[in-house]
């Protein structure tokens, strides 16, 4: 299981790195968010994925999954949200003030 | 702390108070103020003479920083003591001639006292400094402050060009030279020049001699002007001349002869400090007599004059050098004694030379020997004082310039008694270049006087009516003038007290138990002398040579060095294309465009952390301890991964945003999967709110466009994306293995033993968010709401003070 996540997160990382590459701001934004799923996917492989039962105590199970990674996760996942959400607002900000949202034409002037 | 060391930080105190002087005091000239410490400071040294004549050595200990052997030692024997009086004495004349050359109303005088003072008090700290560590500080503190009295005409672009060019040349030999320094403390463990001289032993048989030698060298040649550092000394006249004469030709040039000669203990007796020091030191000798002939500026004639003197000194040291090698036996002394004593003489005629030609440009408003002629009669006191220094320089008898010129002549002709480092073959070549450059010598010592006192008077090619300068003027240059015939006519005067104990400081005496140098200079060593036959063919060629000038002068236009300096090209060209090649070097890799500083980032990323995986033998993947997959699984896995392929080649934003939450939904489905209810809560209602915010901000935004982008590009993106993508999964599965192979604890058996009794609830990761790690979630929450401020400071923000966009 956790080699089938492993390449998931592989393919995750991919398509974000892509995404950054490119010259859409739109895309660049899209990257990020796929990007924090990957680290997200990881935080929670790396714990280890042996199936226990979610880490509620009244479950009464011999076995609870890893409940530190979770907490984990979840910190990471409203912040990434933060950062999304902040991200959208600049990109539209930049599309207001610059009219164009192609990053080879947002760039410092050759003269600076 | 001692009266020596307040001697030396004395100039820098009384530096701060010279502006008020200026400031309060504005009808008397402030040099009469600033001439009280030099005079102090001269006399304070004189009496230390007869102490130091004895063979005594004073020496006082103050700590700086003791933890890094960086003392301010005082270290005052001979040599420091013939500096120290160089110095101050010809600080003091140096201060009265301004006085009477820079006028009171129109120039800054604080500034330029100011610069003055700090250069004097840096330069006894150079000389009477035990530490190397201390004697680099105040050698850049001469750089800096001689920088500054460059330029003190700032307004002048060549002024700036000069101080510009000086601090260049001298500072980076400067650093050259600390770090020799560092490298004498690497192989000695000691800053104290004593204590270096006392492990010489240990300094030559390191494998570290040579460049240690080399970097020291390098900072003395380019502060002492030699070949090729030489040129930023002509460059350096656009000084005022009484810095000229103070800085440029007496005192901060030969600051580089200083350090060769206190550390010759250290390094002489090898062949390449012979070589290097005599090698360079001749050749500069000969470059600079050779170039000084075809100047026709009266202070570009001296100051390759004293760039050839300068050489010739050091020729000398480097041959004195030779002593060493035979265990300091009488006989190879000489050249030294005769350096030290041409240092002396230098000192003095040089100072007064400069102090003539300030005299005739002040007079004149003019220093081109082409406008000048026919002076003698306006000018004759300045006539005389320029005779005798200029037949002093040229090594006419009855001047110093004369014995000291003999003594060189001597040594050099002697340097082929020299058995050891091939001088028996190429030794001859010494007293050649010797005679050479001494018939140059002559020839623009004739040039400096005649061409300016003597022929015609061209009353229309001069500013002012020339006439003979104020007496305050002419004072300084008549001392040092009447020291030169003084010292023609009584050498000795000088021989023991002065000269025996700087060459003492040369030769370890310590070290040999040889007690006395006998010096005993005389002029007249009968006709079985080679030396006075050499004198007399240089006078003969030298006149001739001086009379048919015209005749071969134009060998420099033959040779292309009428212009300027041919290492000139080398210096503008580096300092001129230095900052365009920078230019273009930096353009390449900062092209200004974000994906390309991405691309460096994961190339590096790659680069780095898959040559440390691989060149460690960190890859591995280990089956064992893998939950089993269930069938949904991989379907689930494979939806994911198809779409989250998709999305960059969707054109369509709607689609986009999509397909961007679909995998964001799916991620949640994983989470319930993995049994993480929180997670895939908080996963499901954020990727609502996000998918939201992104079609709210996409209604805003361009539609979609295909990339165009060249196929190179897409290939190196595609490239790039599949190395990070595969890079991260091969850590991934590389830590997996190593966990299994060296398992430790996982503290989550804490967490849900405890979350129960000590967070009081049945939710562990809620426990654990709000009560065993709250910091975190608490900084969360700011993370959150610094998110919104600047969401809303974006949305309300009014550029240029237009509406909202």
């Amino acid at each position: 299981m956790e080699i089938l996540i492993a390449v998931l997160i592989g393919v995750l990382f991919s398509v974000a790195t892509y995404l950054l590459l490119t010259k859409s701001l739109l895309r660049v934004v899209l990257g990020t968010v796929l990007l924090s799923h990957g680290a997200h996917l990881l935080i929670l492989t790396m714990g280890g994925l042996g199936l226990g039962s979610a880490p509620l105590l009244g479950e009464e199970a011999s076995k609870y999954s890893d409940p530190l990674p979770q907490a984990l996760i979840l910190t990471a996942i409203v912040i990434s949200f933060g950062m999304t959400a902040l991200l959208l607002v600049l990109t539209y900000r930049t599309y207001k003030a610059h009219q164009t949202d192609d990053l080879d034409q947002l760039r410092g002037r050759l003269d600076e | 702390m001692s009266f020596l060391h307040i001697a030396i930080i004395a100039p820098f105190l009384f530096a701060l108070i010279i502006p008020f002087f200026y400031k309060k005091i504005s009808s008397v000239h402030t040099g009469w103020f600033v001439l009280v410490l030099p005079t102090v400071l001269f006399v304070y040294l004189l009496t230390f003479i007869p102490t130091i004549a004895d063979g005594e050595v004073v020496t006082h200990l103050l700590s700086w920083v003791p933890s890094l052997g960086i003392n301010f030692n005082i270290h005052l024997d001979g040599l420091a003591l013939l500096f120290a009086l160089l110095i101050t004495g010809i600080g003091v004349l140096v201060v009265l001639y301004s006085v009477f050359y820079l006028d009171k109303d129109k120039e800054s005088l604080h500034n330029f006292y100011f610069y003055l003072m700090m250069f004097m008090g840096a330069m006894l700290g150079v000389v009477l400094s035990g530490n190397l560590m201390v004697l680099y500080v105040f050698w850049e503190l001469t750089s800096l402050s001689s920088a500054l009295l460059i330029g003190y005409w700032y307004e002048r672009k060549k002024s700036r060009y000069g101080a510009l060019k000086s601090m260049l040349i001298t500072v980076s030999g400067g650093f050259a030279m600390l770090a020799g320094f560092s490298l004498l403390y690497v192989m000695t463990g000691t800053f104290t020049i004593t204590e270096i001289i006392a492990q010489v032993d240990v300094v030559t048989s390191s494998s570290l001699f040579i460049p240690t030698m080399l970097l020291v060298l390098f900072g003395a040649f380019t502060k002492s002007a030699q070949f090729p550092f030489h040129i930023w000394l002509p460059d350096a006249m656009e000084a005022p001349t009484p810095v000229s004469a103070y800085l440029h030709s007496a005192t901060m040039v030969k600051a580089g002869i200083y350090l060769v000669a206190r550390l010759s203990p250290v390094f002489s007796g090898s062949s390449e400090w012979f070589w290097l020091v005599s090698g360079f030191g001749l050749f500069t000798l000969l470059w600079g007599s050779f170039n000084a002939v075809r100047q026709t500026d009266l202070k570009s004639i001296l100051a390759y004059s004293t760039i050839s003197q300068l050489g010739m000194i050091m020729s000398m040291l480097g041959v004195g050098s030779a002593a060493a090698f035979y265990g300091y036996k009488a006989g190879f002394t000489a050249a030294t004694v005769a350096a030290v004593f041409h240092l002396i003489n230098h000192s003095t005629f040089k100072g007064s030379l400069f102090m003539v030609a300030g005299i005739v440009d002040h007079e004149t408003g003019t220093r081109d020997i082409r406008k000048l002629g026919g002076l003698m009669t306006f000018m004759p006191i300045t006539f005389t004082i320029s005779i005798i220094g200029a037949f002093s320089m040229a090594g006419v008898y009855p001047f110093n310039g004369f014995l000291s010129k003999e003594m060189f002549l001597e040594s050099m002709l002697h340097a082929t008694d020299i058995t050891s480092f091939n001088m028996q073959s190429l030794g001859v070549l010494f007293p050649v270049i010797a005679w050479v450059a001494s018939v140059f010598t002559f020839v623009y010592s004739m040039i400096l006087v005649f061409k300016t006192f003597r022929g015609n008077y061209q009353p229309e090619e001069l500013e002012k009516k020339p006439h003979e300068a104020p007496v305050g003027m002419l004072i300084p240059p008549i001392i040092l003038a009447s020291l030169v015939v003084l010292f023609g006519f009584f050498p000795n005067i000088l021989s023991h007290t002065i000269i025996e104990p700087a060459v003492k400081a040369i030769y370890p005496v310590s070290l040999t138990g040889v007690e006395h140098f006998d010096i005993h200079i005389k002029a007249w060593h009968g006709f079985n002398f080679p030396p006075l036959y050499m004198t007399i063919s240089i006078i003969a060629v030298g006149v001739l040579m001086y009379l048919t000038l015209t005749k071969w002068q134009k060998i420099y236009a033959f040779l292309r060095l009428h212009k300027k300096d041919p290492i000139n090209y080398f210096y503008d060209g580096i300092v001129n294309r230095i900052a365009p090649i920078a230019k273009k070097i930096t353009k390449v890799p900062e092209t200004g465009l974000l994906r390309d500083y991405l691309a460096y980032m994961y190339v590096f990323f790659i680069v780095l952390v898959g040559y440390t995986l691989f060149h460690f033998g960190g890859f591995a993947i280990d089956t064992n301890n893998v939950a089993e997959i269930p069938i949904y699984a991989w379907v689930l896995v494979a939806i994911i991964a198809l779409s989250a392929i998709l999305v960059p080649f969707i054109t369509n934003r709607v689609i986009a945003i999509i397909a961007t939450s679909f995998v964001g939904f799916l991620v949640a489905l994983l989470f319930v999967m993995f049994r993480a209810p929180d997670l895939a809560l908080t996963q499901l209602l954020v990727e609502t709110v996000t998918t939201a915010l992104f079609l709210l901000c996409f209604y805003h935004l361009p539609e979609l466009r295909k990339e165009k982008t060249k196929p190179v590009f897409k290939w190196t993106n595609l490239f790039i994306s599949i190395g990070v993508g595969a890079l991260v999964t091969t850590m991934a599965l590389s830590s997996l293995a190593l966990g299994n192979k060296k398992p430790f604890e996982s503290i989550a058996d804490y967490f849900l033993k405890n979350s129960h009794d000590l967070g009081g609830g049945d939710n562990v990761v809620n426990v654990i968010l709000v009560d065993f790690r709250g910091m975190d979630t608490m900084f969360e929450i700011l993370v959150l709401g610094i998110a919104g401020l600047g969401i809303v400071s974006l949305i309300k923000l009014k550029m240029n003070g237009k509406e909202d966009l």
